[in-house]
């Protein structure tokens, strides 16, 4: 096949995955030589995270056409599911890429098993329902995690539902040689942190494959018919259920991964972390970046999870700039006067077929 | 379009920003003292005390001449992803020893790196045991959780025995569960009676009818609250209104409940607590400190600000003890320190002769008050 004849949003995607790859090679390059400080090399893990969970929300808020207010639900799911996994695959898989794999499916499992249960009665009904649905989900997911007791010994696992929160660690009943993983509200301390940012890019990488290959395939394309117009893609036949339910497991299945490698970066992780604040974060990176616009997500998500670690220097007034700087860019990027402005500097940009 | 431009943006902020970030010129005569806790967020007013009372700490012993400390705080929302961001900042910037982290789950997520490390931290105010754990370089400054539930459960064990116990915590809450959970053990130890347990979360912290009606219905006479004070003083008020008025027994978390503005400290009378420090003491040590902190930052320190003010005294005074210099690496430090912090005994605002095992908890005596008066009095 030769490169004039690929479609303009193939050559696009393939710059992508290029650019991606540069920035990879990038990193590690300057990793090895020593010239990354420490700060910015522990960032680089949270942020594959963030653009994970960016690209996979993309999917539904972009793709789908749904509000989704409780991602990091999902990702708590994923978190809290991979940690157990790692912690308890310890013996039995030394081999720490393979964990790690091992976690980050079982995350994924567990997310997209949430994702369906949801989707069976929301993503039937019209309007903004998906919305109200996974707010109350990303709260009540939160508060169950916190009634988790979990260990492991020899015998297995043992699993107590403290949802009364009279019950103790001690009620595990586990051998002496056994481990407490999650005790409730102090969560999951002493992980072993094997999450690497050679993962991290892999994920990425997997997940924008298996998003863009979705939405050029025929199923996203029906699912962007329905999200255009629902009445005209049920009357071409369009079995609406099926296909947002199809983007909306996917959604979740990835945000599953992505706290997977999140909770195995951090050697204590509490459920607390996953509220409504880091759903909405995740959200801001997807609206900034723009709806159903792939590229953009990465990069709103690189840049906003960067910047507040950037602003250290201005001490207290560092949340503060964050905040004006967000509604700048809010602003900015909605006038046409400044539109019409950068264009003239940026001749590229939209004559990709992306859909935003 | 709309990426372009807000990567413009962005990165011409974080250049604009790199470029202005500090660097401390000063001469190797100086230790650097480094500080992670939240200084935005809703524990904010913890992470600021501890620096406020810290940065008091710098400033007296700066003042006195000899071998400096350049003191450099970093904000980490008491999320333990941002501590360990806060922590990379400060390794970047060349810290020798660590202040803090300040609260519980920070701590214990900077605690593995900072092991791996082998930088030596003394934390003010993280009191759950997993912040120590295995970790030969994490010393505590304040009682540790289970050190507080026991020593709660002693004290009433002794003092007023014979009562109903009722239980209300915060149950999403590592401080709140971890000293429920010894406190509970060590009464059931002591043949102590409770009646009710109560939870609550983070979301429902501003109403506590049910769970004092029950306790009230059980005839619980004694209220243990091992919760910090803002939900306490909503405790205090709502079970005043409903006329039950049981003997209330809090931990340290209690503590600034008296400086909580728009509090009617008329309610808080009787309330017994343990906690190492209290504004009110007449030691010269306390009096000068609290005169200082009032006019610098214009309100009463609290157990933290005491804390954070000695820890930096606690550091510095074994630095100097085990012969540590400022040109020394963070390592070499650790390890002198260490082996320094258990032959140390330090008299300071939140207690007299602390010393320090080699599991990194210390020793002191907590100490009930009773507030009398809007005052803290010895119970």
């Amino acid at each position: 096949m030769k490169w004039k004849t690929l479609q303009p949003h193939t050559k696009q995607n393939v710059f992508t995955f290029l650019g991606l790859g540069v920035v990879w090679v990038l990193v590690a390059v300057l990793r090895a030589q020593g010239v990354l400080t420490r700060s910015a090399a522990g960032l680089l893990v949270p942020i594959c995270c963030y653009v994970v969970m960016a690209l996979s929300l993309n999917l539904t808020v972009g793709i789908m056409g749904e509000l989704s207010l409780g991602h990091a639900g999902f990702m708590g799911v994923g978190a809290f599911t991979g940690v157990v996994a790692s912690q308890s695959l310890m013996n039995a898989v030394p081999s720490v890429p393979l964990r790690l794999l091992a976690a980050m499916l079982a995350g994924a499992l567990f997310a997209g098993v949430f994702g369906f249960l949801i989707g069976i009665p929301v993503l039937r009904l019209r309007g903004d329902y998906l919305a109200i649905v996974t707010l109350a989900f990303g709260e009540i997911i939160k508060e169950l995690i916190t009634c988790l007791l979990v260990g492991v010994d020899e015998k297995g696992l043992h699993i107590i539902f403290n949802y009364k929160g009279v019950k103790g660690v001690e009620d595990l009943n586990l051998s002496p040689a056994g481990q407490v993983i999650i005790k409730g509200a102090q969560g999951a301390t002493g992980t072993q942190t094997i999450a690497s940012f050679t993962a991290g890019m892999l994920l990425i990488f997997v997940t924008l494959f298996i998003i863009l290959h979705l939405i050029y395939s025929r199923t996203g394309r029906a699912i962007m018919a329905i999200r255009d117009n629902r009445i005209a893609a049920e009357s071409v036949g369009i079995d609406v259920t099926k296909h947002k339910m199809i983007a909306f497991v996917l959604s979740a299945a990835m945000a599953g991964a992505a706290g997977a490698l999140y909770g195995l970066n951090y050697s204590n992780l509490v459920a607390a972390k996953f509220d409504f604040n880091t759903s909405i974060l995740v959200l801001v990176f997807v609206v900034l970046g723009g709806l159903g616009n792939m590229r953009g997500s990465i990069i709103a998500a690189v840049l906003l999870y960067v910047l507040p670690e950037a602003l250290r220097g201005m001490r207290d007034y560092r949340m503060l700039i964050y905040a004006v700087i967000l509604i700048a860019v809010m602003l900015t990027t909605n006038s046409p006067i400044a539109q019409s402005f950068f264009s003239r500097f940026f001749r590229f940009g939209r004559k990709g077929g992306e859909t935003e | 379009m709309k990426k372009a431009l807000s990567l413009v943006l962005a990165a011409a902020m974080v250049f604009a920003l790199a470029a202005c970030g500090g660097k401390n010129s000063d001469g190797s005569a100086a230790f650097k003292f480094g500080a992670s806790g939240p200084l935005t967020g809703d524990a904010a007013i913890y992470g600021k005390a501890v620096m406020n009372g810290a940065q008091i700490a710098v400033d007296e012993i700066n003042a006195k001449g000899g071998i400096q400390i350049v003191f450099n705080a970093q904000d980490d929302e008491a999320d333990g992803e941002k501590a360990l961001n806060a922590y990379n900042t400060l390794m970047d910037w060349g810290m020798q020893v660590m202040v803090g982290p300040v609260t519980t789950g920070s701590a214990i997520a900077t605690s593995a790196k900072a092991f791996e490390d082998r930088t030596f931290c003394l934390t003010p105010s993280a009191s759950s045991t997993d912040v120590t754990a295995g970790k030969d370089n994490m010393y505590q400054l304040c009682f540790t959780d289970p050190n507080q539930g026991t020593g709660s459960a002693d004290y009433i064990a002794e003092n007023l025995p014979g009562h109903k116990i009722a239980v209300i915590y915060r149950n999403d809450d590592a401080y709140s569960q971890g000293i429920r959970d010894t406190f509970v053990k060590e009464a059931a130890a002591m043949d102590l009676d409770i009646v009710y347990e109560g939870t609550f979360t983070k979301d429902t912290q501003t109403d506590f009818s049910v769970q004092l009606g029950k306790a009230q219905s059980e005839g619980a006479d004694l209220l243990y609250l091992p919760i910090y004070y803002q939900p306490a003083s909503v405790i205090l008020a709502q079970a005043k209104s409903m006329n039950y008025a049981p003997v209330f027994f809090g931990v340290d978390g209690m503590d600034g409940i008296l400086t909580m503005e728009g509090f009617d400290t008329s309610l808080a009378e009787g309330v017994m607590l343990l906690t190492p420090f209290a504004a009110d003491a007449t030691d010269d040590m306390t009096k000068s400190f609290v005169a200082e902190y009032q006019k610098r930052f214009k309100e009463t320190p609290n157990q933290f600000a005491a804390d954070g003010y000695d820890v930096v005294y606690v550091l510095y005074n074994a630095l100097l003890a085990s012969g540590c210099t400022p040109d020394m690496s963070a390592q070499d430090i650790c390890d002198k320190l260490i082996a320094q912090m258990q032959k140390t005994s330090y008299d300071g605002l939140t207690g007299s002769g602390m010393t320090w095992g080699a599991n990194g908890e210390v020793s002191k005596m907590p100490v009930a008050v009773v507030i009398k008066d809007g005052v803290y009095v010895s119970a």
